[in-house]
């Protein structure tokens, strides 16, 4: 694994009993790097997701995550919220899932369960109230109020989360992910539904995130002008197999890339391209 | 609310005759197929055992008739009024005033309990009345952890109240030990059988886990009935010590309190006691979940009941935070069912039948679930408010039930179904009850 690799994916494989859904796929994301994952609707992008982030069990295949301090991590090896917790991978959902009941303060304070966890003494120190544990609670607080200050929604920190409109859910979804302190962040569609003005505001606070906190962020989008301004590296699917790699301009002008797109073959897609330019 | 209410209203649909009078045909036919069996036919056992029966054809024809009118009253009523909701017969001022008065309720109510001995001190029956609601809030309390906060829904809670109440029957009556040490033991037992529970059913969710705590519940008493040689079998256990107030017994003889005080005994220091035991552990229970709920693992249960998948996204250990809940519920129910035991001095297996878990979880649902102010007055409604309806002889279960599905009409999320959030900047902010979640398992 070189340097600057920070998650290696090789050779996923993912069958949902006859269906391949991934087939082979190896792609790498780099330290402090936005990576892209696009394709077609069903070309197995958020099943790749659901298996580097535990919620499939990645019928072969490894994936391994460079960390610091421990080396490297087998994803294909824990399970569920252990991604989260030990390999400091946090995701959003492309149908937003937050909890709707509790408010916006309090989403954000359940990101950071694992941590309050300890610091309340696996609740005993927290049940009698001990000093420790409120300096740690007012730090998660902080941090709170810092991320909400962060996607613009420090004043509605004490509505509840359902009240929001559908832009500020998903700003403050991508919230509670950072909120885990995660090394990768991977986020499945976090432009759809939004219009253009808002695009926009996303693909400053992704770039801010990568610049100030250092976190990789991994994506999913179909909004291409997110993906083309925001993105280090574009991997394209299509039917779960790998068809392009590179730059984002190197993408936008591989002929199979366009051709899985417009549905049509590769020479087709060559002559659209040599009779619009 | 600043637009007028006029304005809310959609325009009347006009009056139309012919669905007025095909709904009230409808309802007169449905209340004649139930009603001609019911009230038509009159049997009854005579004097030899034979079956005499006698019709009732006018009543029959009066009871028809009047779900017919009724049906069309009703049907013009709603023309004539609009939109029934709770703005339009509650002015804005009254509803406010009522807000503002919610904030008072609970310290009202606990001031008011904390009096009852005083006041009702010579009335046993209303001191026993008590006894039995605060028993009833306390397994509210306890069972709101696992359905109100955790949102898993536990048909058979009252097996923790019988492992509980059963602990202590047992190591009181075979090792001498004092209430004092057993009560902690109860909770502890109980809290066990929780977790034991919560393996299992831990991937089930919904109605599945509902049917497996029920089944949990049905063998909790199916095997005391039977290991007859520890539980005494259907005859249950008799001769369970009082409790004392730390070893001092409530009796009558030289060494009893009274004596000690020097005041002339009377068996109602015994029930007074009683009383604020059992509301020193309901209020032990409601201090400790207000306090869970502000921790990590409060906000882990509701974060449960809200989204479970996004809690693992989150890195939550789900099967863990179940498993605290169920534990957490079961030992508050194996601290009430250590009282019940010590105030009743026998126990039984017939005391711990499904009714009672169905008794506890409707004052849960009723209450709203996750409120602890809504459990006790609904713990109040269900236990004080059955009593109230004791001179109404065979029709209180009627009544009864009348009572319970008009409160769920008017409030379908329970007397308090907002929620109040844990923690908050500025100002908090009451949660609707729309935007809450009841929880999937």
């Amino acid at each position: 694994m070189s340097g600057d690799t920070l998650l290696a994916v090789d050779q996923l494989t993912m069958r949902f009993g006859g269906i391949v859904a991934v087939n082979e796929l190896s792609f790498t994301a780099s330290h402090h790097k936005i990576t892209a994952l696009i394709g077609p609707n069903g070309a197995g992008k958020t099943t790749v997701f659901n298996c580097i982030t535990g919620f499939y069990k990645p019928t072969s295949g490894t994936m391994r995550l460079a960390h610091d301090d421990t080396g490297a991590i087998a994803l294909e090896k824990l399970n569920d919220f252990r991604i989260s917790k030990q390999a400091k991978v946090a995701r959003t959902f492309q149908n937003i899932r937050l909890f709707p009941g509790m408010t916006l303060l309090e989403n954000l304070m359940v990101a950071q369960h694992n941590a309050l966890m300890r610091a309340s003494g696996l609740t005993l120190l927290g049940l009698i109230g001990a000093p420790s544990w409120r300096i740690a609670e007012k730090r998660a607080v902080d941090l709170a109020k810092f991320w909400l200050n962060r996607v613009a929604l420090l004043d509605r920190a004490d509505d509840a989360a359902g009240n929001l409109a559908y832009g500020d859910q998903r700003r403050l979804e991508i919230a509670r992910a950072m909120c885990t302190e995660p090394v990768l962040l991977c986020l499945d569609e976090p432009a759809a539904g939004l219009n253009a003005r808002e695009s926009a505001a996303l693909s400053d606070l992704l770039l801010s995130i990568r610049a100030d906190q250092g976190t990789s962020i991994l994506l999913i989008e179909h909004d291409m002008s997110v993906v083309m301004e925001i993105s280090d590296h574009v991997v394209v699917m299509d039917y779960g197999v790998k068809i392009a790699e590179g730059t984002p301009q190197h993408v936008r002008d591989d002929p199979k890339v366009i051709a899985a797109y417009l549905g049509a073959d590769e020479e087709e897609a060559i002559a659209v391209m040599e009779s619009g330019s | 609310m600043t637009a007028p209410t006029s304005k809310q209203q959609p325009p009347q649909s006009a009056l139309n005759p012919g669905f007025i009078l095909k709904k009230a045909v409808i309802s007169a036919a449905v209340a004649f197929v139930l009603f001609s069996l019911m009230i038509g036919l009159r049997t009854e056992a005579g004097p030899t055992g034979e079956l005499i029966y006698w019709t009732r054809f006018g009543d029959l024809a009066a009871m028809v008739a009047t779900v017919f009118v009724g049906s069309i009253a009703i049907e013009l009523l709603r023309y004539w009024w609009g939109p029934v909701g709770t703005d339009r017969f509650v002015p804005p001022a009254v509803r406010n005033g009522i807000a503002t008065a919610g904030r008072f309720i609970a310290p009202a109510l606990l001031g008011f309990t904390l009096l009852v001995p005083v006041i009702f001190y010579d009335q046993r029956y209303i001191l026993d009345l008590g006894i039995l609601v605060l028993t009833y809030v306390m397994l509210g309390w306890g069972l709101n952890v696992v359905v109100g906060l955790a949102g898993l829904l536990d048909l058979g809670y009252v097996a923790f109240y019988a492992v509980g109440a059963y602990s202590y029957a047992l190591l009181a009556t075979s090792f001498d030990l004092s209430f004092w040490v057993c009560l902690p033991l109860a909770g502890i037992l109980a809290a066990l059988w929780g977790v034991l529970l919560g393996f299992p059913v831990l991937r089930l969710r919904g109605d599945y886990l509902a049917i497996v705590t029920l089944a949990f519940g049905e063998i909790i008493r199916l095997v005391i009935i039977n290991w007859q040689s520890l539980t005494g079998g259907p005859n249950g256990v008799s001769g369970i010590p009082r409790p004392t107030l730390f070893g001092i017994p409530l009796t009558a003889g030289d060494d009893g309190l009274a004596a000690k005080l020097g005041i002339e005994y009377s068996p109602t220091h015994r029930i007074v006691f009683l009383f604020y035991l059992i509301l020193a552990l309901a209020l032990l229970t409601n201090w400790v979940t207000i306090r869970l709920r502000r921790l990590p693992i409060g906000r882990a249960w509701e974060a449960l009941r809200e989204d479970e998948v996004a809690c693992r996204a989150l890195g939550i250990n789900t099967t863990t935070t179940k498993l605290t809940a169920f534990a957490t519920g079961a030992m508050f129910g194996g601290f009430a069912g250590a009282f019940f035991a010590t105030r009743q001095g026998f126990i039984s297996p017939e005391s711990f039948t499904f009714q009672e878990s169905a008794l506890v979880l409707a004052i849960v649902v009723l209450g709203g679930m996750g409120s602890q102010l809504g459990v006790a007055l609904s713990a109040l409604a269900m236990i004080g408010g059955f009593e109230l309806f004791r001179g109404l002889d065979q029709y209180r279960m009627l009544v009864f039930g009348l009572a319970m599905v008009l409160i769920m009409i008017w409030r379908p999320r329970g007397i308090i179904g907002h929620r109040a959030p844990t923690i908050y900047l500025k100002q908090s902010q009451a949660i609707s009850s729309d935007l809450v979640k009841e929880g999937h398992g």
